[in-house]
C-alpha cells in the first residue's frame, strides 16, 4: 500500500443554523484515486473548500503528511500542493491559456526581473502536449469548449505541482468521448503517484476509475472501502440511507387530457424545434447535460425569455406568454434553477417569500394584509413541512433545504395547474429531497402536470412518468417510464442517438 | 432507518433557537443594533453638545427656521429611497432642480401666473425624471451611466441659455412656499410639506404591495422577475417619482431664494444620496427603512446649523459628513458579522452539550 499522504480526523464545520460537517473522516494516500461520495448537500463541497482554505474548519484535524494543514486561500492551499479543479470551471475566459495556468504565480526572469512571458509559454505548451491535448497555448479560453477547460484546469494543477488534485464532478458538462480524455488523464496522473480525489455521484465513472471511496451523507462519515469490493447496491444504500423506492415514492397515476402542447418552439442560440405534450397528473422528466437548453425552454415557456419562433397551447388554445405575471395567469409555476438568486429572496421573511407571487390579490387597494399573508403563509409552509424559528425569520438563515420548500410553497400557493421544476432538489439534504419527491408525486396524483428538469439521472428515471432527452438544444429522444435505462439516457443525452425506445 | 434520519434534524431547529429572541436582553441588543436607533441616539447627543455650546441652539424658533437650509434635499431623500432601494441610483437629481427652476423662470418671464408657474416646474422635473426611465428601463443601461449623462444635459440647458444672467422676476405671492409659515405658528410651510410627503412616502414603503416589491427587487431583481413582478414598470415608476419630487424640491428652492441661476444646487446630488445612504438604506439595495434616513436627514440638517452657530468652518462639516458615512457603510456588515458570530458560537456550545 501506498503511503498516507492526507489524513482527516473528527472534521467539524457549523454554518449558523446549520451543521454542514460533523465528524468527517478522510484518509487519502499516494496514487489513489479516491472517490468522495455523497448526495448533493451531503457536505462534499464543504470539505473540498475547506481543504483549499476557502473555509476555516470549527472543529478537527486536517493532516498533510502527517503535519496540521493550515491554509488561509487558495494561495496557500496552492503552496501545500493541493489543488481543486471545480465543477464549473472558474477562468478568465479573456486570458490566454497560458495567463489563466500562471495566473497567482507568474514566472519572473531572474535577470531582467520581468515577467518571464516566453518560458512561460514554453512550459505551458510542453504541458499542454504532456497531457496530450490539442490546444495551443495563446488561445483565449473563452474560445475553448467545457471538456478544454477542464482539462487546463487540470493542466494548471500540475503546474503548482499540486500533489493532491480535487475533481469536483468533472464529468458533468462533458460528453462520452471528452469524459474518456479525462479518464486517460486521471490515470496519468495516477502513475505519477499523485492522489486524487474524485468527487462524483455517478457510479459508472466510480467503478470505471476509483480504487477507493469514503460515503458521506448529511454532513456526517459513513463508511469507506475497496471500489473492487464493493457493488453498486451497497454504495446506494450507503449514500442515500434508504431504498430507492423510499427515495422516489411515485405514484401510479391516470394521465388526463393534453393540459399543455408546445410546437416547434426555438430560442436562436439556445434550442430549435422542440415539440412535446404535457397531460394533467403527468410527470414529465427532461435530461441532458448542462447547457444542453433545458432550463431555457422551461425560462422561455414562463415569459421570462422571449421566444424566436413557436407556438404554445394551452388546453388545445393558443397563449401568448410574454412575461412571468402572464404565464402565472394561465396556471403555470415555475421553481428555478438557482435557489439563492432566482428562488428565494434571502434578505426576505419566510411570510413575505410565500406571498409574493401573489402580493397583488393578498393586498386590498395596495395595501398588503398581513392577516390574509399569514394565512397563505400558514397553510402552506405547513404543508411543505418548512421547519424554521417562526414565519418572520429571514430567508438566508434557512438551510438550503427548507430554502428550497419556501420556493416550493410559494409557487404551490399560487395554485398552479403546470408545475415546472427545473433541479428541484440540487444541493438539498436527502431528507428534504425525499419529501420534495413525495409532494410532487402527491401533486401529481392530484392532477397536476409537472414539468421536471434534473441532471441527477436516478431522479428522473424514478420520477417521471415519460422522460425527453436533449442535446445541444435539440429533443434526441423519448422513453416511456418502463422504456428508459440509465444507459439509453445517456446516451442520448450525450449525442449518441439512441437505436431503442427513441420515439422522435 | 428513516427515524434516525430524522432525528439530527430536529436538533438543528433547536439548536437555531437557543438564543431566546424574546428574552429582554436579546430585544435590547437587537434594538440597540439598529442602525436608525443609533442614529436616533447620535441626535440626541448632537442636541445635548450643541445646546452647551451655544446658547442660541436649543431656541424654538431657530430650532424651526434651521429646517429651511435642509428641507428641499430632506424632500428629494424620499423618492431616492425608493430608486437606492431597488438597486438603482440618480445622480442627475441637481440638475432636474436645475431644468425645473430654469422652466419655471421662463415660464414666470412669459408672464405666467403662480399656479402656471409651479406646473411647469413639476411638469419639468417629471418629464426628466421619466427620461431617465426611459434609458434605464426600455433600453436597459445602467443607471449610473445615464444619470451621469442626464446630469450634464439637464443642467446644460440651464446654463446654455442663461449663461452668467439670472431670472429673479417671479411673483410676489409665490414666496410663501418657500418662505412662509403656517398660520400664526413659527412652522416653516417647507416642513409641513416635506412631514406629509414623508409620510405619504414612508406608508408606500412600508404598508402597500409597491412596498413590498422594490425591497423584493432590490435584493433580487432575478429573483423579483422570476416571482411575477413587473421590474421595469416599477423602476420606470421610480425615476418619474424621483423627478417629481424634484420638481417639488425646485418649486420649493425657487421660492425660497427667489432667482433661478444655472449653478442651483449645485452638489445637491450627493448631500442627498449621503442623507439616504446615512440612513442605512443598502447602497446595494433592498434594506433600509424611512425612519433611518429621517433620523440622518435631522441629523445633518442640525449638525450643520450647530456648527454654524460656534463657527466652525464647513471644512469641518465636510468632514465630520465623510466619516460618518464611512461608519454608516460599515457599521451595517460589522454588526450582521457579531450577530451570526453569537449565533455559531451558542451553536457549538449546544453540540458539546
Amino acid at each position: 500500500m501506498s503511503e498516507t499522504i492526507l489524513e482527516i480526523k473528527q472534521l467539524t464545520k457549523y454554518f449558523p443554523g446549520i451543521k454542514a460537517l460533523d465528524g468527517v473522516h478522510l484518509t487519502v494516500r499516494t496514487g489513489e484515486v479516491h472517490a468522495l461520495i455523497g448526495e448533493n448537500g451531503a457536505g462534499k463541497s464543504t470539505l473540498v473548500k475547506i481543504l483549499t482554505g476557502v473555509y476555516t474548519l470549527t472543529s478537527g484535524e486536517v493532516l498533510l503528511d502527517g503535519k496540521p494543514l493550515v491554509c488561509r486561500n487558495a494561495l496557500e492551499a496552492q503552496a501545500c500542493g493541493i489543488a481543486a479543479i471545480h465543477q464549473e470551471a472558474s477562468m478568465f475566459p479573456e486570458l490566454s491559456v497560458t495567463e489563466n495556468i500562471y495566473m497567482g504565480h507568474h514566472i519572473i526572469h531572474p535577470k531582467t526581473k520581468r515577467v518571464d512571458w516566453a518560458t512561460m509559454r514554453k512550459e505551458t505548451q510542453t504541458l499542454l502536449d504532456s497531457l496530450e491535448l490539442e490546444i495551443d497555448c495563446n488561445t483565449l479560453v473563452k474560445n475553448l469548449g467545457v471538456a478544454q477547460r477542464h482539462m487546463v484546469e487540470i493542466a494548471k494543477a500540475l503546474s503548482l505541482n499540486a500533489r493532491i488534485v480535487i475533481m469536483d464532478e468533472p464529468t458533468s458538462a462533458l460528453s462520452l468521448r471528452e469524459v474518456e480524455d479525462l479518464y486517460k488523464i486521471v490515470r496519468k496522473l495516477k502513475d505519477d503517484g499523485k492522489a486524487i480525489i474524485f468527487i462524483s455521484h455517478k457510479f459508472d465513472e466510480i467503478f470505471e476509475i476509483c480504487d477507493y471511496f469514503t460515503i458521506l451523507r448529511d454532513g456526517r462519515y459513513i463508511g469507506e472501502g475497496l471500489v473492487k469490493e464493493s457493488s453498486v447496491d451497497a454504495m446506494v444504500n450507503m449514500m442515500v440511507g434508504r431504498s430507492l423506492d423510499q427515495m422516489y415514492p411515485k405514484k401510479e397515476v391516470k394521465i388526463g387530457r393534453p393540459v399543455l402542447e408546445v410546437q416547434q418552439l426555438a430560442q436562436t442560440g439556445y434550442f430549435q424545434d422542440v415539440s412535446f405534450t404535457l397531460h394533467a397528473g403527468e410527470i414529465l422528466g427532461f435530461f441532458g447535460l448542462i447547457g444542453a437548453g433545458r432550463s431555457e425552454v422551461m425560462r422561455t415557456l414562463f415569459g421570462i425569455d422571449s421566444r424566436s419562433h413557436g407556438t404554445v397551447l394551452l388546453d388545445g388554445k393558443e397563449i401568448h406568454i410574454r412575461k412571468p405575471s402572464e404565464a402565472m395567469g394561465y396556471g403555470i409555476a415555475f421553481v428555478p434553477e438557482d435557489r439563492q438568486s432566482q428562488g428565494v429572496i434571502l434578505e426576505m421573511s419566510i411570510a413575505k417569500n410565500i406571498t409574493l407571487p401573489q402580493i397583488d390579490a393578498l393586498s386590498r387597494y395596495g395595501i398588503t394584509h398581513k392577516k390574509r399573508e399569514l394565512e397563505v403563509t400558514e397553510t402552506f409552509g405547513e404543508k411543505m413541512e418548512i421547519r424554521a424559528a417562526g414565519w418572520h425569520v429571514d430567508a438566508d438563515t434557512l438551510s438550503g433545504g427548507n430554502q428550497q420548500k419556501v420556493v416550493l410553497a410559494k409557487w404551490i400557493a399560487t395554485n398552479p395547474r403546470i408545475l415546472i421544476l427545473d433541479e428541484p432538489t440540487k444541493g438539498i439534504d436527502v431528507a428534504t429531497k425525499a419529501a420534495v419527491h413525495q409532494f410532487v408525486s402527491e401533486m401529481a396524483a392530484e392532477g397536476m402536470a409537472v414539468l421536471l428538469i434534473s441532471s441527477e439521472l436516478p431522479e428522473v428515471l424514478g420520477m417521471s412518468d415519460r422522460i425527453i432527452v436533449m442535446h445541444e438544444g435539440a429533443l434526441t429522444a423519448e422513453f416511456s417510464r418502463d422504456e428508459a435505462t440509465s444507459d439509453s439516457v445517456i446516451k442520448a443525452a450525450t449525442g449518441h442517438t439512441a437505436g431503442n425506445g427513441g420515439e422522435q | 432507518m428513516q427515524q434516525a434520519d430524522r432525528q439530527p434534524k430536529q436538533e438543528l431547529v433547536n439548536i437555531s433557537r437557543l438564543i431566546d429572541e424574546n428574552s429582554l436582553k436579546e430585544k435590547l441588543i437587537l434594538l440597540f443594533t439598529k442602525w436608525e436607533v443609533l442614529l436616533g441616539i447620535l441626535l440626541v447627543f448632537e442636541f445635548i453638545l450643541f445646546s452647551n455650546l451655544s446658547p442660541y441652539f436649543l431656541d424654538y424658533f431657530n430650532l424651526m427656521n434651521s429646517t429651511f437650509n435642509f428641507m428641499e434635499k430632506a424632500i428629494m431623500a424620499l423618492p431616492m429611497i425608493y430608486i437606492i432601494m431597488s438597486g438603482d441610483i440618480d445622480i442627475s437629481i441637481a440638475s432636474i432642480i436645475a431644468l425645473s427652476s430654469f422652466a419655471m423662470g421662463y415660464a414666470a418671464s412669459m408672464g405666467m401666473d403662480v399656479a402656471g408657474i409651479i406646473l411647469i416646474g413639476l411638469a419639468a422635473g417629471t418629464l426628466a425624471g421619466m427620461f431617465n426611465g426611459f434609458f434605464v428601463t426600455i433600453l436597459k443601461m445602467p443607471a449610473i451611466a445615464v444619470t451621469l449623462a442626464t446630469q450634464s444635459l439637464f443642467r446644460g440647458v440651464s446654463q446654455a441659455v442663461l449663461g452668467d444672467q439670472a431670472y429673479t422676476e417671479y411673483p410676489k405671492s409665490m414666496a410663501f412656499l418657500g418662505q412662509g409659515y403656517v398660520g400664526d405658528t413659527l412652522i416653516p410651510f417647507e416642513l409641513v410639506i416635506f412631514l406629509f410627503l414623508a409620510a405619504v412616502m414612508g406608508f408606500i414603503l412600508h404598508k402597500t404591495r409597491y412596498g413590498r416589491k422594490l425591497y423584493a427587487i432590490g435584493s433580487s431583481r432575478e429573483a423579483a422577475r422570476f416571482a411575477g413582478i413587473n421590474v421595469s414598470r416599477i423602476r420606470f415608476i421610480n425615476f418619474t417619482l424621483m423627478g417629481l419630487f424634484c420638481g417639488i424640491a425646485a418649486v420649493l428652492l425657487t421660492s425660497r431664494i427667489g432667482s433661478t441661476r444655472p449653478n442651483i444646487a449645485l452638489g445637491w446630488d450627493m448631500e442627498v444620496i449621503t442623507l439616504v445612504v446615512l440612513g442605512g438604506v443598502s447602497i446595494s439595495g433592498g434594506k433600509g427603512n424611512l425612519f433611518g434616513v429621517i433620523m440622518a436627514i435631522f441629523l445633518l440638517g442640525y449638525l450643520k446649523f450647530g456648527m454654524g452657530l460656534i463657527n466652525l468652518s464647513a471644512k469641518v462639516m465636510v468632514i465630520t459628513t465623510g466619516l460618518l458615512l464611512v461608519i454608516a457603510v460599515l457599521l451595517p456588515g460589522f454588526l450582521d458579522g457579531v450577530k451570526a458570530r453569537r449565533k455559531l458560537k451558542s451553536q457549538q456550545m449546544a453540540s458539546t452539550l
